[in-house]
């Protein structure tokens, strides 16, 4: 069997046309990043003002615990045939699914958004307040930079989501990875559904590292502690043996 | 709500499969997580090995998951174990590190009494480091049941059944009925797994809620 997946993986004229590996591939990264960004631009700037001001915390707990219970597909078919007969041609299933995926990424987005507002150091906040800066300034030059871990991660966790469940979108008609799996499911041919699947979790997990990369570029290193150290002069082997070796968190 | 009062007792059925889907990896992930979660705590090597290998395996799609472990297992696709044994990977996922952070809350003072009264440590960390790990290992464990009765939905999609077979069923028919019932079951269900550990929780820590010191 695994050699049945290798021989369908490395054939050629499964990678190039409109319905192959390449397309879908770019297909499924093209719905993933444009659902993240649009799920970002909104639950960000939201969850640095519930964190900054403290208000509607209540509401962001209660509506993470909620999103988690809330099973993917159901939604998914719920939007599908609600507003699928009030639209026409393709984006009949593109934008209920579209909207499905924007929404499943909100609250990991903006829990991670307002948490890391909510961790943040209060003395660093009283300190910013102190050398005059105004309630938008802190918000800008300290909380959103000590933030940012969290916030990353949150959007870490929303785009893992997000790339789940376009998978499943496939079933509704979205094009994407998924539908390796969901037509190789529907006609038996087991060698692409296998093939499918190993592409798609490949897929998220090259995703999820190059956000841990972009994670630990844009996180300040004041905060992650990663400072090049110092060249010492001293005679000590093992300071010598790694003067500029970043530290692991 | 004529479809409901007719199919009550599928629903029914499938709400005790779904259960048996979301909640046997639930018991088998924390008995997998404990002691995980114990080696992650004591050798920092491992901590990070552990966490950034779990933290992986979190990522594969739930579909995906789903298809591949027949093939690693040598189950057929349609065997219901395979949903048991991928839950109980993101279940054990999602544990080891509560679980080491746990038993990390643990204060050092409480661990060295302890130690001082004679505790050796296997039972210093079934009888005080456990007990003490409870309320951070009970939260892990309620966002892993919450979010298990929500993914053991998509197996409907390879044939298992359990509530997420309302979903395909209605979406197949055109019929909104039985989605809709089948996301209302799923969130029930889910509070109900929310409730049980918060209810089990609270029979494991009963010094948490003893009142007030008398003075």
């Amino acid at each position: 069997m695994i050699g049945r997946i290798l021989a369908w993986l490395t054939d050629g004229a499964h990678w190039q046309g409109s319905d192959g590996i390449t397309r879908r591939l770019l297909e499924h990264l093209a719905y993933s990043l444009t659902t993240v960004v649009v799920a970002a631009l909104i639950a960000i700037p939201l969850g640095l003002y519930i964190g900054h001001t403290g208000r509607g915390r209540v509401f962001v707990v209660n509506l993470v615990g909620a999103a988690r219970a809330i099973p993917s597909l159901g939604l998914l078919f719920i939007a599908v045939l609600w507003l699928g007969p009030r639209l026409n041609g393709d984006i009949a299933f593109l934008a209920p699914a579209g909207i499905v995926l924007v929404v499943l990424a909100i609250p990991p987005i903006l829990s991670g958004a307002y948490a890391g507002v909510e961790s943040v150091e209060p003395n660093a906040r009283d300190a910013a307040k102190g050398m005059g800066m105004r309630g938008g300034q802190v918000v800008r030059q300290v909380e959103l930079p000590c933030a940012l871990p969290l916030i990353m991660s949150g959007i870490r966790s929303g785009t893992l989501q997000v790339i789940a469940t376009a998978t499943i979108a496939a079933v509704v008609g979205l094009g994407g990875l998924g539908r390796f799996l969901i037509d190789g499911l529907a006609v038996r041919d087991t060698p692409q559904t296998a093939s499918g699947a190993i592409l798609v979790a490949l897929l998220a997990l090259a995703v999820d590292m190059v956000l841990a990369l972009v994670q630990r570029c844009m996180v300040s290193r004041g905060l992650t502690g990663r400072y090049r150290t110092v060249q010492v002069f001293d005679h000590d082997a093992d300071i010598e043996a790694t003067p500029t070796a970043p530290l692991l968190q | 709500m004529t479809w409901l009062r007719d199919h009550i007792g599928e629903v029914l059925g499938l709400t005790v499969q779904h259960t048996y889907l979301a909640g046997v990896p639930l018991i088998l992930g924390l008995l997998i997580a404990l002691p995980l979660g114990w080696l992650a705590r004591r050798y920092k090597g491992l901590y990070l090995l552990l966490i950034v290998g779990t933290g992986l395996l979190y990522t594969i799609p739930s579909l995906a998951l789903f298809i591949i472990l027949p093939f690693l297992l040598g189950t057929e696709i349609l065997n219901p174990i395979n949903v048991v044994i991928a839950m109980t990977i993101y279940t054990v996922a999602l544990l080891v590190r509560t679980v080491a952070d746990g038993l990390g809350s643990v204060p050092d003072v409480v661990s060295q009494s302890a130690t001082a009264m004679g505790y050796r440590r296997g039972r210093r960390l079934i009888s005080v480091e456990l007990p003490l790990a409870v309320p951070v290992i009970s939260a892990g464990l309620r966002v892993a049941a919450v979010s298990n009765v929500s993914i053991v939905s998509v197996a409907a999609l390879i044939g298992v059944q359990q509530l997420g077979s309302l979903f395909t069923d209605g979406f197949d028919r055109d019929f909104m009925e039985p989605i809709i019932v089948g996301v209302i079951a799923c969130v029930l269900l889910a509070l109900a797994f929310d409730g049980a550990i918060l209810g089990l929780t609270r029979l494991a820590t009963p010094w948490q809620h003893a009142g007030k010191p008398a003075s």
